[in-house]
């Protein structure tokens, strides 16, 4: 068991006080495909739940990503510029997206926890 | 060292058989940038020496050199000839692309678009110098008015896309004038991805409409989705899947009901041409692409032309220019004033794609109207007996009669461990170009094939008996690895798409010398 | 019908394999009143004979360019292609072939893109350019679109010296998409304070150089004002040839160039089809529209090209694309490449030169004739006219005598009486001494 949580629109978020690393997960990345570009938010946005955050995108297909909670931008991944390839390779480590200051951190609670993420997946095979 | 030793240098001693010291294989032969091919000063053309002339340039004179390559006439010729080669090309063979209309493109078209009187006719000579070619985008107005029954034709828009815009600003012109605002533009989930777009980029949010179980538009999720606030239902018909929409008659009436309109992308009108009116249908716009229908070249990607017509409510919001009879002969409305005061504007510089208009003329006066029906006849008729024959190993997606397309998806392939993708690029080595792959995306790895009317059956029969033998090596369940490396015999093998787009290389850059950059 | 390969015995086999009685059963699914009879009532097939004679009586109404001293401009340039061009442009592999979307069979129309694209950024000035799009008028439009983009604001700021179809289109778009264009007044005398209009809103200027009276300019101050200010500067070029003579829109400080290409490869074609160029800084690649060609490697690791950044446009975004743009101005592209491949540095330069000598002898020529002054101190190869009488009837006159004079600015501005007396007269490498002096002859006898 991890201590990710995660959206059903296939975001993991990992939660450290009021601070969330904000990621896509492996099933997200590998229905892609090799990940070219992503675009990120700029660092002080605010961003609300639900509300399309970044972009990632495949040769062949453009995805929203969407703000898992409320919050503001406070760091984004500037390692994916140069190679948004981390995305594919370690999607919940070197391929995180952008770090969240939560607005009201306990929403955390209402998102999936691994187990039922990962039942969410096998529904989806 | 000279050039000759520096490329002797490279060369391996001893090749294996199939392999060559150059890399050339025979007719497929290497060919570098034109930018490593430059000797400066070099230049494939003569020109005269400048009058004596004192510079009236100013201070926005240029001080820095270009860059350009320097190359002869025969290295330049040369150049482009071996590229040539590397192309697939209708010429060459079949081009089942559904959705794309490949058929053969008649030589006379081009002869004809180099008359003088056409092709060295600027297009702001006076208007009494310029009668025969007013007389000509006329003539090809009337002609698409009677094949479609429709009272007006906007000639400027220079594609198919570029006519989707042209459609959907008439609509919200005349949506203007009738004093509402709308916010939605309804589109099956089927749709060409220029309908969306060129929603979007009207301003409109688009909003899709399901697929029923037979491929065509579901008319209760239509109708439910229908209200005051729809500017128009665009729809493609026949549809993507190669199906005509038989309640299409039901769905103008419920898009009208609420006062929205109906417009048709007309990428498929070879499939109707002389034989259905999209008029008595109840449709109030729709493009044509020249380059389907009415065969002018595809040219690697255009240019094209897309001409829309367009019912008497939506006429009066034409584009600029008009072409109007005069009382001495023919007339061009510029300016939106007069009879064009509603006009919604100008779409693109001058008046159209006059080459591409010509080309067309000359396609259609040489089928005339009884050749016209036949082209559509023949289309259909040939996609009907790819559909029939290739059901045999294929999985089609709909039951037919289709129309000038077949639908087939990857359920064939299931657990074959080849993806439609592969299925495709191993034609490529059979000497074919691939179908049209993975759209419509109502099916799932859709194969979507239009032979058209310029395939003879002798070479259906041919390319039936490929994809018939291709199917079943597939379906031998150890095929799978051989199909993903495909294809094999082509000038390039498949491409890093994913590095391409990684670190886009967009141009030629000069080589920046070891000694330089040392240094 | 000499384009249809099926024989009677043929469609009656394929019926007998599909089930089908007969081909019109095959049309089942449209309802019954919406299908025709017969063929519409209008001629049918004709021979190529037929076809030829018919065409050629049309063509043969209209005065071509080529059989008259001919001195019109304003956006399309009657310049000489060279023969190669056209003879390899209708290689039936180049002709024929569709959009390079599988690669390993269409290497040439790709390397030839790229080539292209290469060949735009030099003349340019600019670090990318994309494929080409449909005109210079259109491509205008997209470049104050993707400024919009990029600065997220709404505010437009044309030149009164930006060729008015292309302020035209912009406006249409303007007006459905609902951003703001503040569009300046037509300055034939040159000097405009463009500045003046740009605030804290706006997106871009957009200058034309030369512009559509042809005054040239360098606008690399106004390049750095406008950056100083958040916006970006677009710059037009209607004549592509005058790039071979004027610095670069890129030395200038431009972000974006839209032009038109048609005077390299392509005839005049009574204005199309011809070529959109468009070029931009490296850093705003995404926010480009229309097709890329780009570098990359096959599966033996050798030199190949794709189309590229495809998730741009419209086949995958859809309604979230940067254009609805799909096709491109593929073989006006190719014919330009070609030309200019055939030109290189040396021959590119020689015709800019050539271009302008021949416009300073027009200019000195028409310039000594009561009646006639010269509105431009710089100019490149055309310039505007300001006579002592209304333009457009004297073109008529002169037209009368197969001389095709120019344009007048009234063709353009018809409700600006002040303007009704400019005439736009353009010379190329095709004038001739005795075009000249045919001209100076004739508007002399005209005006006096």
């Amino acid at each position: 068991m991890t201590d990710l949580r995660f959206t059903t629109d296939h975001e993991w978020v990992r939660r450290d006080g009021d601070i969330a690393v904000v990621g896509i997960t492996d099933y997200a990345q590998s229905c892609l495909g090799d990940v070219v570009y992503v675009e990120l938010p700029s660092v002080g946005a605010t961003v609300e739940k639900g509300g399309a955050a970044a972009t990632v995108e495949s040769v062949k297909a453009a995805s929203e990503v969407y703000a898992p909670l409320d919050g503001e931008v406070v760091a984004v991944n500037d390692l994916l510029a140069g190679e948004p390839g981390h995305v594919n390779a370690d999607p919940t480590g070197e391929g995180w997206f952008f770090k969240l200051k939560l607005s009201d951190p306990g929403q955390v609670d209402a998102l999936m926890d691994e187990a039922a993420y990962k039942t969410l997946v096998e529904s989806l095979a | 060292m000279n050039d000759w030793s520096q490329a002797l240098g490279g060369f391996k001693p001893l090749p294996a058989i199939g392999e060559t010291q150059t890399g050339n294989r025979a007719l497929q032969i290497e060919e570098p940038l034109l930018f490593e091919k430059d000797s400066p000063g070099r230049s494939g053309v003569d020109l005269p020496e400048p009058p004596p002339h004192t510079s009236r340039l100013g201070n926005a004179a240029r001080t820095a050199p270009i860059g350009l390559p320097g190359l002869s006439e025969p290295q330049v010729v040369r150049h482009f000839t071996r590229l040539s080669q590397k192309n697939y090309s209708i010429d060459s063979g079949l081009y089942p692309l559904g959705s794309c209309t490949m058929k053969h493109n008649p030589r006379l078209n081009e002869k004809m678009a180099r008359l003088p009187g056409f092709a060295d006719l600027h297009p702001l000579q006076p208007i009494s110098t310029v009668q025969g070619a007013l007389e000509l985008i006329d003539t090809l107005a009337h002609w698409l008015k009677a094949l479609t029954g429709m009272p007006a034709v906007a000639m400027s828009p220079a594609a198919g896309a570029h006519g989707e815009l042209c459609g959907l600003l008439a609509i919200h012109a005349a949506l203007d004038a009738r004093g509402e605002t709308r916010h939605r533009i309804l589109v099956p989930e089927s749709a060409h991805g220029t309908n969306p777009a060129t929603a979007a980029a009207c301003g409109y949010a688009v909003e899709a409409i399901p697929a029923n179980g037979s491929g065509r538009v579901d008319l209760d999720a239509l109708q439910a989705a229908l209200d005051t606030d729809v500017a128009a239902f665009m729809l493609t018909n026949p549809n993507t899947c190669g199906l005509f929409e038989n309640d299409i008659i039901a769905i103008a009436e419920a898009v009208h009901a609420v006062g929205a309109y109906f417009y048709c992308d007309g990428a498929n009108f070879n499939a109707i041409v002389g034989r259905v009116r999209p008029a008595d249908l109840g449709v109030d716009a729709m493009h044509i692409n020249l380059h389907k229908t009415f065969s002018t070249p595809h040219g690697g990607g255009g240019p094209g032309s897309g001409p829309v017509v367009l019912g008497g409510a939506l006429a009066p919001y034409a584009p600029l220019p008009w072409v109007v009879h005069g009382t001495e002969g023919f007339g061009l409305l510029e300016q939106a004033a007069g009879p064009a005061a509603q006009a919604l504007g100008r779409l693109k510089g001058n008046h159209g794609q006059m080459g591409m208009f010509v080309r067309a003329l000359a396609y259609i006066m040489s089928h005339g109207s009884d050749g016209l029906r036949q082209v559509s006849g023949d289309a259909v008729l040939n996609a009907n007996y790819l559909l029939a024959e290739l059901s045999v190993e294929l999985t089609p997606s709909f039951p037919g009669p289709c129309m000038h397309e077949a639908l087939f998806d990857d359920g064939f392939l299931k657990g074959t461990g080849v993806t439609t993708l592969d299925f495709a690029k191993a034609l490529i080595d059979e000497g074919y170009h691939p179908m049209t792959m993975y759209f419509p995306l109502v099916v799932h790895g859709a194969l979507l094939i239009e032979p058209t009317e310029t395939e003879s059956k002798q070479e259906l029969d041919r390319f039936i008996a490929v994809v018939t033998a291709l199917a079943r090596r597939a379906k031998t369940g150890d095929a799978a690895e051989w199909f993903r490396g495909a294809p094999y015999l082509t000038p390039r093998r498949r491409l890093d798409e994913t590095a391409a787009a990684r670190k886009p290389v967009l141009r030629w850059l000069p080589v920046v010398a070891a000694a330089d950059a040392a240094g | 019908m000499r384009y249809l390969p099926l024989t009677d015995a043929d469609r009656n086999a394929m019926l007998a394999t599909i089930g089908a009685p007969s081909v019109d059963a095959l049309f089942s699914d449209v309802p019954a009143p919406a299908r025709l009879a017969a063929p519409v009532d209008l001629p049918t097939a004709m021979g190529e004979i037929e076809v030829e004679r018919a065409l050629g009586r049309m063509a043969e109404k209209s005065v071509s360019a080529g059989s008259v001293p001919f001195f019109v401009g304003a956006g399309v340039y009657r310049h000489h292609v060279p023969a190669a061009v056209d003879h390899l442009i209708q290689r039936g592999e180049f002709l024929t072939s569709y959009t390079p979307y599988q690669p390993e069979i269409a290497q040439g129309t790709l390397q030839m893109l790229f080539e292209f694209q290469t060949q735009v950024a030099l003349i340019t000035g600019m670090e990318v350019a994309n494929a080409s799009l449909y005109d210079g008028a259109t491509a205008c439009a997209e470049a104050v679109m993707m400024a919009n983009r990029l600065t997220r604001r709404r505010k437009v700021v044309l030149s009164g010296g930006l060729h008015p179809h292309y302020r035209e289109v912009t406006a249409t778009h303007a007006r459905f998409l609902g951003f703001a264009l503040h569009a300046a007044a037509p300055a034939p005398n040159g000097g405009e304070d463009l500045l003046a209009l740009v605030d804290g809103d706006t997106s871009c200027i957009v200058v034309q150089n030369p512009d559509v009276f042809g005054h040239v300019r360098d606008y690399s101050a106004l390049a750095e004002a406008c950056h100083a200010r958040g916006a970006l500067l677009v710059v037009a070029i209607a004549e592509v040839v005058s790039l071979g003579a004027l610095k670069s829109p890129g030395e200038m400080g431009a972000d974006i160039v839209a032009a038109e290409g048609q005077s390299l490869g392509n005839a005049l074609n009574f204005g199309g089809p011809h070529v959109g160029l468009f070029a931009t800084r490296e850093r705003f690649v995404r926010q480009m529209p229309g097709r890329l060609a780009g570098q990359t490697v096959d599966a033996e690791g050798r030199r190949g090209w794709v189309l590229t950044l495809s998730t741009r446009e419209q086949h995958i975004r859809r309604e979230k694309a940067t254009s609805n743009i799909c096709t491109n101005s593929g073989l006006c592209a190719l014919a330009f490449t070609i030309h200019l491949a055939l030109l290189g540095d040396a021959g590119f330069t020689r015709l800019a030169a050539l271009n302008h000598g021949r416009a300073v002898q027009l200019a000195d020529r028409l310039g000594g004739i009561p009646g006639v002054a010269i509105l431009n101190d710089h100019f490149f190869n055309e310039m505007t006219l300001r006579l002592t009488r209304p333009a457009a009837p004297l073109v008529e006159a002169l037209a009368e005598g197969r001389i095709l004079a120019g344009v007048p600015v009234s063709r353009f501005f018809p409700d600006r009486p002040d303007l009704a007396n400019l005439l736009l007269v353009a010379a190329t490498e095709l004038t001739t001494d005795e075009d000249i002096e045919m001209f100076a002859v004739t508007l002399d006898g005209a005006l006096q």
